[in-house]
């Protein structure tokens, strides 16, 4: 059996990244991914775009994007929860990593139709995530990198702050490999419904998760366990509003609805909750989640009328329609007559709408109403009506392990000298809360080539 | 049109409206993404935009086991066979070939035995040359309707599908685009010009767009050898044989090459990709028309090998067979999708103009 150097956990972008960065110095890597190879990819393979600073055209990116700008976007998401020093390095170190992105075998292409607003900042790859991940393997095998797909890692010995071990079960046998450095890459918990309900309640439960029903968190649970320093809330994650008919795990990027802004949303009682309207939609829709997470059942529904139906991208499953409000509360399963009177008091407080613009905040407000909408705030009145379900959707979870400059792991008693980590598992030690578009595939890409080079440097 | 086929086009296109991340790849993602809703008109007009080079499949995140099942390239490959089909005229024709790999085998014995009966049957008449064996007369009494019908067929076909996907007037601009696309095969080359996934699951190659190239080039060679010949034979009095360097031997001979070896080539990479991800059903059929294309290439440059040997009768008839089973079942096998496809690029070209 083949001796290796390095063993990379997960099998998504940043252990892609490690593990490429790794062969290419030299290194012997194995790819213990646990996914089979349909799904390999973790959540890279629902990802579409880097967020990526240029001090002029990069690329598909225009203007220029200064390393300010870009933390300053990240600040007012996490609302200054983020570790300054490791953030300023993921951001200055994107600009080099486009290019490596594209000798590696990422194609990019302009940015998508109703995304115009990224343009400058981030990256879009031709065909998603999913043709990144795939160019990318196609690379690793060139550098001799070998992958074991469906190859579940149970647990990582750790003593003397090392990795003595690596356990994990391929083909229905138990296998146990000593390579002389491991990097962890293999993302967060969030498809382990038990922990989320630990951290979050019942509520849990009827959460959707967007992306790979592979992130179980096993690995990071085991070194957790043994004492490897953590960092994060477990409670935080990135979770938006999705359809409410989506799968319940890999529904991807088809299941978010661009309608919000143009609605008003109920719960399940049929009031309302939250200003609609607060800012343009891409600014948005990262707070949503958590705002349905909160209601009663952990459901919303939105509630257009035909005026605004065709103001915002197609979406995957036709709304529910309806020539009444009565008919589409039916079709909710609310009450009708108290939709009726939401929906009559949110009219009564619309004004002037003559100033209505889709695409820029346009202070269309209600007055008198709690809470307010403060743009877009147009009468429902026009039939048929209709209506999408909203559920909580999660990307990621931010508990995680806690890394340094390096990418390092440690132990209360230092660094662990053979242990590094990438991506989601360690996207907590530099975001708290929030998320920017773009960011995950920057923190992957940025911290998968520190835990490669470092590994190796080691190993070697 | 077959309900069921569009029916799952549409439902899978409705799922890539939501997505979006394939947009660069080819002409289908623009057009398909300027709609909210399709009309049987537009799966149609998208199914003839498709080339088949399975960009989308490869990067696809909703693919099987995924519960939503994409599989754009096949839906849309069966749309498109489908459509050729419903068009085509005369209906009974229509069906028989596509699918069919022996059915085309068949009309090529046929064909083989109209030309021996008729070289038996109506012989020289005293020419020389090939006329030696079959006479000028005879030649064009078979080839002008052998030709000229399947065209009228053909143009049938074209103006229902060009009613049904909403075609307008045709402006010079639009002919230029289009057919600027077709000649460079840009769709098989994907937005970032390295090519399809046909051959080797995910690895972008230029292999088919190359293959599918000589194909065509070696095709209009050949078809403006016959072209300048018999612009030659009535304009200016010269009937053949010609000599090699003249203008229908030059293009002939290279054209004919060409289109063998890009007939192998073609054969050879669908062997090697996966009928999944294609219309299946039309494999056989497919196969047995590029292996004819392929035979009329070679039986062309055999006849102009052995011309002078007593074998030059029968090579003459197999060639003459092998061609005159081509243009009768242009309409009905893979031949008509080149005709479709201009059309549907044309038509593409009409909604960013």
């Amino acid at each position: 059996m083949t001796h290796y150097d390095i063993a990379v956990i997960g099998g998504g972008n940043a252990a892609l990244c490690a593990a490429m960065t790794a062969a290419e110095s030299g290194a012997k890597v194995l790819i213990l991914e646990t996914a089979p190879k349909a799904y390999r990819g973790g959540n890279s393979r629902h990802t579409r775009n880097f967020r990526c600073m240029h001090t002029g055209p990069l690329g598909p990116l225009v203007e220029t994007y200064s390393e300010d700008e870009y933390f300053e976007d990240l600040l007012k998401v996490t609302k200054g929860k983020t570790n300054e020093a490791l953030a300023r390095l993921a951001i200055r170190t994107s600009e080099e990593c486009l290019p490596w992105m594209q000798d590696h075998g990422v194609r990019f292409q302009p940015s998508l139709s109703g995304t115009l607003s990224l343009g400058r900042t981030n990256a879009f790859f031709m065909g998603g995530g999913k043709s990144l991940v795939n160019a990318y393997y196609r690379t690793a095998d060139k550098l001799g990198v070998d992958v074991l797909y469906e190859a579940a890692v149970t647990h990582l010995e750790l003593s003397e702050n090392a990795v003595q071990w690596v356990d994990y079960t391929h083909e229905g046998k138990s296998h146990r490999i000593t390579p002389k450095a491991v990097v962890v890459a293999s993302g967060g918990f969030q498809a382990d419904t038990d922990w989320l309900t630990r951290a979050w309640g019942p509520a849990a439960q009827n959460f959707l998760i967007r992306g790979t029903p592979y992130n179980r968190g096993i690995v990071l649970a085991d070194l957790l366990e043994q004492g490897v320093s953590q960092v994060g809330d477990a409670d935080q994650c990135h979770a938006v509003a999705i359809d409410g008919r989506a799968p319940k795990y890999d529904g991807g990027i088809v299941t978010r609805l661009d309608c919000v802004p143009f609605s008003i949303v109920v719960n399940k009682d049929a009031e309302r909750f939250y200003d609609e309207g607060e800012d343009v939609w891409p600014k948005r829709y990262a707070i949503w989640g958590r705002l349905v997470a909160a209601q009663p059942d952990q459901v919303g529904h939105v509630v257009i009328d035909s005026k605004s139906i065709d103001l915002f991208m197609p979406s995957v499953f036709p709304p529910l329609k309806a020539d009444t409000l009565e008919e589409l509360a039916a079709l909710m399963d609310i009450d009708g007559a108290k939709l009726k009177d939401t929906v009559e008091t949110f009219n009564t407080a619309c004004g002037d709408t003559s100033d209505f613009h889709p695409t820029e905040l346009d202070g269309v407000a209600t007055s008198g109403l709690s809470p307010a909408k403060t743009n877009w705030a147009r009468p429902i009145t026009d039939p048929p009506f209709y209506g999408y379900s909203l559920r909580t959707g999660v990307t990621f979870t931010y508990l995680g392990l806690k890394v340094d400059e390096n990418a390092q792991c440690s132990t209360d008693t230092g660094p662990i000298k053979n242990l590094w980590a990438a991506g989601e598992t360690m996207a907590g030690s530099i975001l708290g809360q929030g998320y920017l578009a773009g960011y995950g595939m920057t923190i992957g890409t940025v911290f998968g080539r520190i835990a490669g080079r470092e590994a190796a440097a080691y190993a070697n | 049109m077959q309900t069921d086929l569009i029916q799952e086009a549409r439902r899978q296109a409705e799922i890539c409206n939501a997505c979006r991340y394939c947009e660069g790849y080819c002409s289908v993602f623009p057009a398909l993404h300027a709609n909210r809703a399709f009309t049987d008109g537009d799966i149609t007009q998208l199914a003839n935009l498709c080339h088949n080079c399975r960009g989308c499949y490869y990067a696809c995140q909703y693919t099987a086991p995924h519960e939503f099942d994409l599989n754009l390239p096949a839906a849309l490959a069966e749309v498109r066979r489908d459509s050729w089909e419903s068009y085509a005229w005369p209906q009974p024709l229509a069906r028989r070939f596509h699918t069919h790999g022996a059915a085309i085998v068949t009309a090529l014995v046929v064909g083989f035995a109209l030309l021996f009966a008729a070289i038996k049957m109506i012989g020289s008449a005293g020419g020389e040359g090939f006329y030696a064996a079959l006479s000028h007369n005879a030649m064009v009494a078979i080839f002008a309707p052998a030709f000229l019908l399947p065209l009228a067929s053909l143009g049938i076909g074209l103006r229902r599908y060009w009613h049904d996907v909403g075609g307008i007037g045709i402006r010079i601009s639009h002919l230029t685009k289009a057919f600027g696309r077709a000649a460079k095969m840009k769709d098989l080359a994907a937005g970032h010009g390295d090519g399809c996934n046909f051959e080797d699951e995910d690895r972008f190659s230029q292999g088919r767009r190359h293959v599918h190239q000589a194909i065509m080039y070696g095709f209009l060679l050949c078809f403006a050898s016959t072209s300048t010949a018999t612009v030659m034979h009535y304009v200016f009095d010269m009937p053949a044989p010609y000599p090699l360097l003249s203008l229908p031997k030059l293009l002939g001979v290279v054209g004919g090459i060409i289109l063998t070896l890009g007939c192998i080539g073609m054969i050879m990479l669908k062997r090697k990709s996966d009928p999944t991800l294609g219309d299946a059903k039309a494999w056989g059929g497919d196969m047995a028309f590029v292996a004819l294309l392929g035979f009329v290439g070679f039986s062309g440059l055999a006849l102009y090998a052995l011309g002078a040997s007593t074998a030059m009768p029968a090579l003459l008839a197999i060639h003459l067979g092998a061609v005159l089973t081509f243009f009768l079942l242009t309409p009905f096998t893979k031949m008509a999708h080149g005709f479709y496809r201009l059309a549907a690029l044309i038509r593409d070209a009409q909604r960013v103009s």
